[in-house]
């Protein structure tokens, strides 16, 4: 065992740092999905702007700067796409919002095409994130270390944040019952608007700490990216928070050890053949709360 | 008593029947001279592959819609399948000598035999191109429907967004599996497939001449499969993939098989995907697994819903427009400036990719404010045309009779 764990250490610690970062776009998905019932398909290429909004701030402000504009700019793409596609749609059947869900990712994609001319747009060095570090007989980079500690203290500042305060119980209210939260004069509108700012926040973070590990970001990017971390989502059982973690972990330890292992072509459809297989034999997934459908 | 129960024919239908027969016709005689008769200018020039590519893309949307606007399964699987019937196509009709060519990497290739070449010994050159292409492409759309039978199984008791998310894994399994080395002496792995088949290799000899079918040939298949699309559709199965799309239980309660139907449904669907795919493996004249990727099918999905979610003559319109527009139309977009009477304006936005831009823009207006798309789930009716107009001549005659009738 410890043979095995010195020898693929560089596959997991990269597993445990992409895990991380699959676990904040994950987040994203989750709670939108409980709140909405929409797998909004335009989340990994908001995660995909987050990026390219880093690669044009750093070219004329400092680093730090940059990143605070990144996280702002992000949050408030969010929350505008919310606004404008899916809000009109609030009463159209799921199907309808799914779509619009769909146009804007090629919205988003296209635009990026159109802002980069379609080259990839090389990514800044943070110098404290790409800082070269020893860990046991390995060395890895600093972001490799940071992101599964920062994951762990968002989320755990998320989950106290959706069972201690006002806005979370608020939130925790609408997943269960849209309606009824309605009436009982929860203001659903900001819960949603919340929300998508949480999900854009932590897409943001995502996005500095997973662009470091890379030297450049193109419009698809965000593509396999997000479908990865939905898949974590579903994994861990959508709507829940910590299960959409653990699940980014898992896909991100086993992505990483099957491109350790040499089969790198397989890497992307391994998540896929797990999300089949926790699909088919626990639809919920790990953390799931068992839905019924009414007549 | 069966007669009896026969529906009788509105002379209205006869005639919009005949009129789309003699429209279709009409296209089909424009399109073989498109090949063969007319010049080449700078209309046919851009003209020509938009056809080719909407005919192709149209037989794809329909195929989607049949699972999507007909059946209420929401999936997201049709580049995968697409992929298998593009790469079936071309295994199957790589000439014999051009192998070695082809599969460089592996020795040749493990299948050395052509189906067209096969034919065109016993049948001649050209016949046999025609005839070898038509299997290749029943073939491409049969290991594309076993696919969707084996996926079938598991993926189709899911529901909704599962279904989809699902599907759209498939189809990326899929396409990881047509890259994989280990089975690159069939599928070449990651690198390109050529030389087989292609629009242009369709011809057929009468007397003495030779004439080109470039864009007949898909026309013509799209047509036919849409045809057969459209029997089903208003057949008993037709009318049990509708209920089941407005209310599984209720269908259920019915009678009707769910798993059964659904299955019919996603297998059919498949198979046209895959003739689509060979199709449009014949228009690429290569082939490669890298761009079928969920963008494709996110692209056939916003086809379908500017048609019309549950229109096949909506899902043939957009995919004609869609096509004419991105590939043909907007194209000034992203030259630069735009040539208004002689004259150049500059406009610096107007770079590559603004077309896009514009393009998506639409896209997303028609999402959000008319859902319905061009046709919402009606299709297009010479019946209902004639109708149309007859009610609105009656309506005028007696508002003219009545206006007489208050005069005296």
């Amino acid at each position: 065992m410890s043979e095995f764990i010195s020898a693929n250490l560089p596959y997991l610690l990269a597993g445990v740092s992409v895990g991380g970062q699959y676990a904040l776009i994950a987040i994203g998905y989750t709670m939108v999905y409980g709140i909405l019932r929409l797998i909004n398909f335009a989340h990994g290429d908001v995660f995909m702007v987050a990026g390219l909004v880093m690669v044009y701030a750093t070219a004329s402000l400092p680093i730090y700067v940059s990143v605070i504009l990144v996280i702002v700019v992000t949050v408030l793409l969010g929350v505008l796409i919310e606004k404008v596609a899916y809000k009109p749609l609030r009463s159209a059947p799921r199907m309808s919002v799914m779509i619009s869900a769909i146009g804007v990712s090629y919205l988003l994609q296209n635009c990026a095409l159109y802002f980069t001319g379609g080259l990839p747009q090389n990514y800044p060095k943070i110098p404290f994130l790409s800082k070269v570090i020893q860990v046991g007989p390995a060395s890895t980079k600093m972001v490799t270390v940071i992101t599964p500690i920062l994951t762990i203290v968002l989320v755990i500042l998320l989950v106290l944040l959706i069972k201690k305060t006002k806005v979370g119980m608020a939130m925790r209210a609408v997943s269960k019952d849209f309606e009824t939260s309605e009436l009982m004069g929860i203001k659903i509108n900001n819960v949603i608007s919340m929300t998508f700012a949480i999900g854009c926040f932590l897409a943001a973070i995502g996005s500095l700490l997973y662009f470091s590990n890379y030297t450049s970001v193109i419009p698809t990017s965000g593509a396999m990216p997000g479908l990865k971390a939905f898949v974590a989502a579903v994994f861990g059982g959508i709507g829940s928070v910590p299960g959409a973690v653990i699940g980014a972990f898992i896909i991100g330890i086993c992505e990483n050890i099957i491109k350790g292992l040499g089969w790198t072509v397989f890497s992307d459809a391994f998540t896929f053949v797990l999300l089949i297989v926790v699909l088919l034999v626990k639809p919920t997934g790990i953390f799931g709360e068992k839905a019924t459908d009414k007549v | 008593m069966g007669k009896q129960l026969k529906k009788k024919r509105a002379p209205e239908e006869k005639a919009g029947a005949l009129i789309a027969v003699v429209l279709l016709v009409a296209f089909y005689v424009f399109l073989f001279l498109l090949d063969n008769a007319i010049p080449t200018n700078s209309v046919t020039v851009m003209l020509i592959p938009v056809l080719k590519k909407s005919a192709i893309f149209a037989l794809v949307c329909v195929s989607m819609n049949l699972l999507n606007g007909f059946t209420g399964l929401f999936s997201l699987g049709q580049a995968g399948f697409m992929l298998i019937g593009a790469y079936s196509f071309a295994i199957f009709s790589i000439p014999a000598g051009q192998h070695d060519a082809v599969y460089q990497y592996f020795n040749g290739g493990a299948i050395r035999f052509s189906i067209p070449e096969i034919l065109s010994g016993v049948l001649g050159e050209n016949a046999g191109a025609f005839w070898g292409s038509i299997i290749c492409i029943i073939i491409a759309g049969l290991v594309a429907a076993v696919f969707a039978a084996l996926i079938g199984i598991p993926v189709l008791r899911l529901k909704s967004d599962y279904l989809a998310i699902a599907t759209l894994g498939f189809a990326e399994i899929i396409r990881a599996v047509f890259q994989w080395d280990g089975l690159g002496v069939v599928t070449n792995g990651s690198n390109l497939l050529r030389k087989y088949t292609n629009f242009h290799d369709i011809k057929i000899q009468i007397g003495g001449t030779i004439f080109q079918l470039d864009t007949l040939f898909p026309v013509l298949i799209a047509t036919v499969c849409i045809l057969i699309i459209v029997l089903l559709v208003n057949s008993s199965y037709g009318r049990a993939f509708k209920a089941i799309r407005d209310d599984e239980v209720a269908a259920e309660a019915m009678g009707i098989n769910l798993f059964r139907h659904k299955m019919l449904s996603f297998v059919i669907s498949s198979f046209f995907a895959g003739v689509g795919g060979a199709l449009l493996a014949m228009f690429q004249t290569t082939v490669q697994a890298a761009p079928f990727r969920t963008s494709m099918t996110y692209e056939i999905l916003l086809m379908v819903v500017i048609g019309g979610i549950g229109s096949i003559s909506g899902s043939c319109i957009a995919s004609f427009l869609y096509i004419a527009a991105s590939e043909w139309w907007l194209r000034f977009l992203d030259s630069g400036g735009i040539t208004v009477m002689g004259t150049h304006f500059d406009i610096p936005f107007f770079r590559d990719g603004f077309r896009k831009v514009v393009f998506s823009v639409v896209i997303m207006i028609i999402v959000l404010f008319f859902s319905r798309g061009i046709m919402g789930d009606k299709e297009l009716s010479f019946a209902g045309m004639i109708r149309k107009i007859r009610r609105r001549k009656e309506a005028k005659g007696a508002a003219a009779a009545g206006k007489e009738g208050e005069a005296q």
